[in-house]
């Protein structure tokens, strides 16, 4: 086999991987919440199906896939339709541009190089924003097509959470690119390799921990999840913008917010955290298990703030995120020009 | 050859779906219409290396307009236009306002065929460097701030101005 043809299969598998790898997240999450929920109300979780309830994902997918399709009368056919399948694929799209590992010949097979990634783009940061801010579309035509109040309800609080959020969302993000000098992703963890003072990494965590904060609050947001889940918020809407879904259809939504919410800790760990570098693993080309343990980092302390912190009221929602969050960004870019422009000139 | 074809899908999705915008009586699906028309222009840009291009395409129109567009159209809750009733009373429908959207469209043809024959001479573009150098952020960045930072600045309080004045007009109507 010649090395094209090896590169070309090599890549499809790369490409194949990361689409198992998400649909598992989704599934895993699941679990994993279920399961530290258990442990912090003191009780099990889910243990019966399976060795300590292992199985539990497959049981309620396959549930859900025998379940009844149902659609409301004065439902909108089309967009009903439609609704839940821009939501998951807007989540799968946005991993496309996320880089998951270095370089690697795979121990030899190839005489140059493949970068471990789905695609490297050269303003991958604006993809993932692009692409992840398309997804609203999917919970705001799920709220308005299903006809129903509670669903409206849902619809318009995400669309304008969501609006709010992305403008620190995206300031903080612009911080660290000014740090980084690029737009690519790839070039921003590489830009975090090696040690200040021969121990400390040079994470942009270190310098920008207020940013990280900013993106981390922003990204729980933006991925509707406690305690900013206002467009499903159960004790107001009944079940929010998927109140009228049900069998797959249903299952789609809670699967695009695991991988949503997966890709924000993936892009966390490239921006803040770089990315694979780390110590030993690297040097044996094992660096995508250093980003496989940043990730999960960082989804257990979502699900950790998920169940210990209270909801907010909308209103305290608005106020923090147009007071404090968006002017604490603003604040956070101004600083971090001033820094690069005294340090660089 | 694999350019040449997807330049014709998706010039083909963003003329039919502009086509289907102004076709549909439902606001909801002219909405989704006019995403889908701007996500095949991006790709657009994209075939014509300007990614950032692209990417601002739809972070701002895509992303944050409609997003926009869509909210305001479920607050009114904008029921389905009747077509008779439309064109019997419909304002576009009167006389005057219809001959002068027939004149901006006429104008709007010949600034069009204007601005085609001048670029019809294809390797202009080529001949002014690299296209992809040329549209990278930082060139566009650089080129934002010096020499188009009037436009820049006069534009953004413009915008400030617009802001200003619907907060002050949101306010008026809660006083009430």
């Amino acid at each position: 086999m010649d090395q094209a043809t090896l590169r070309f299969i090599i890549q499809l598998a790369i490409i194949g991987f990361t689409f198992f790898m998400l649909i598992n997240a989704s599934a895993l999450l699941v679990l994993a919440e279920r399961k530290i929920m258990g442990f912090m109300q003191q009780r099990y979780g889910p243990y019966l199906v399976g060795p300590h309830g292992l199985l539990q994902p497959l049981a309620d997918i396959l549930k859900l896939l025998f379940k009844e399709e149902l659609r409301p009368k004065g439902a909108d056919k089309w967009l009903f339709t439609l609704a839940p399948i821009i939501s998951v694929t807007a989540a799968f799209a946005a991993f496309a541009a996320v880089p998951w590992g270095g370089e690697t010949t795979f121990f030899g097979l190839l005489d140059t190089p493949v970068k471990l990634g789905v695609a490297d783009v050269n303003v991958a940061v604006l993809v993932v924003f692009a692409i992840t801010s398309m997804g609203v579309y999917g919970i705001v035509l799920a709220g308005w097509s299903s006809n129903s109040k509670y669903s409206l309800l849902g619809g318009l609080r995400s669309s304008a959470q969501m609006i709010s959020y992305e403008l620190a969302y995206a300031t903080a993000l612009a911080s660290v690119v000014m740090l980084a000098g690029s737009l690519s992703l790839r070039s921003v963890v590489d830009a975090q390799a090696g040690y200040w003072f021969g121990f400390i990494p040079r994470w942009y965590l270190f310098l920008q921990p207020l940013g990280f904060i900013i993106y981390m609050i922003a990204g729980v947001a933006e991925t509707n999840r406690a305690p900013f889940d206002f467009p499903e918020a159960e004790q107001e809407l009944v079940a929010g913008y998927n109140t009228e879904y049900s069998s797959v259809r249903f299952a789609l939504f809670p699967q695009a917010e695991y991988i949503n919410m997966t890709t924000m800790s993936a892009v966390a760990t490239d921006l803040y955290l770089g990315g694979w570098h780390g110590p030993l693993l690297e040097r044996w080309g094992l660096g995508w298990l250093w980003f496989l343990i940043k990730v999960g980092l960082i989804l257990f302390a979502y699900i950790w703030v998920r169940w210990t912190v209270p909801r907010y009221r909308y209103d305290q929602l608005m106020q923090f995120g147009w007071k404090w969050l968006f002017p604490a960004a603003v604040l956070n870019l101004i600083a971090t020009a001033a820094f690069i422009l005294y340090f660089n000139a | 050859m694999p350019d040449t074809v997807l330049f014709y899908v998706f010039s083909a999705v963003a003329v039919g779906a502009s086509l289907l915008v102004i076709g549909q009586r439902n606001p909801m699906y002219s909405i989704m219409l006019l995403i889908a028309s701007f996500g095949a222009l991006s790709a657009l840009y994209i075939q014509l290396d300007a990614p950032f291009v692209a990417m601002a395409q739809i972070i701002v129109y895509a992303g944050a307009i409609m997003v926009l567009f869509l909210f305001v159209v479920m607050l009114l809750n904008a029921p389905q236009e009747d077509a008779a009733q439309w064109d019997r009373t419909h304002p576009l429908r009167r006389s005057g306002v219809g001959r002068f959207g027939a004149m901006l469209a006429a104008l709007l043809t010949v600034q069009l065929v204007w601005a085609l024959l001048r670029v019809s001479d294809a390797s202009a573009v080529g001949a002014r460097g690299d296209v992809a150098e040329l549209t990278s952020v930082r060139s566009v960045g650089r080129v934002l701030f010096t020499d188009y930072v009037f436009a820049f600045e006069a534009t953004s309080i413009l915008i400030l101005v617009a802001m200003v004045g619907a907060v002050v007009l949101a306010a008026r109507e809660e006083k009430r």
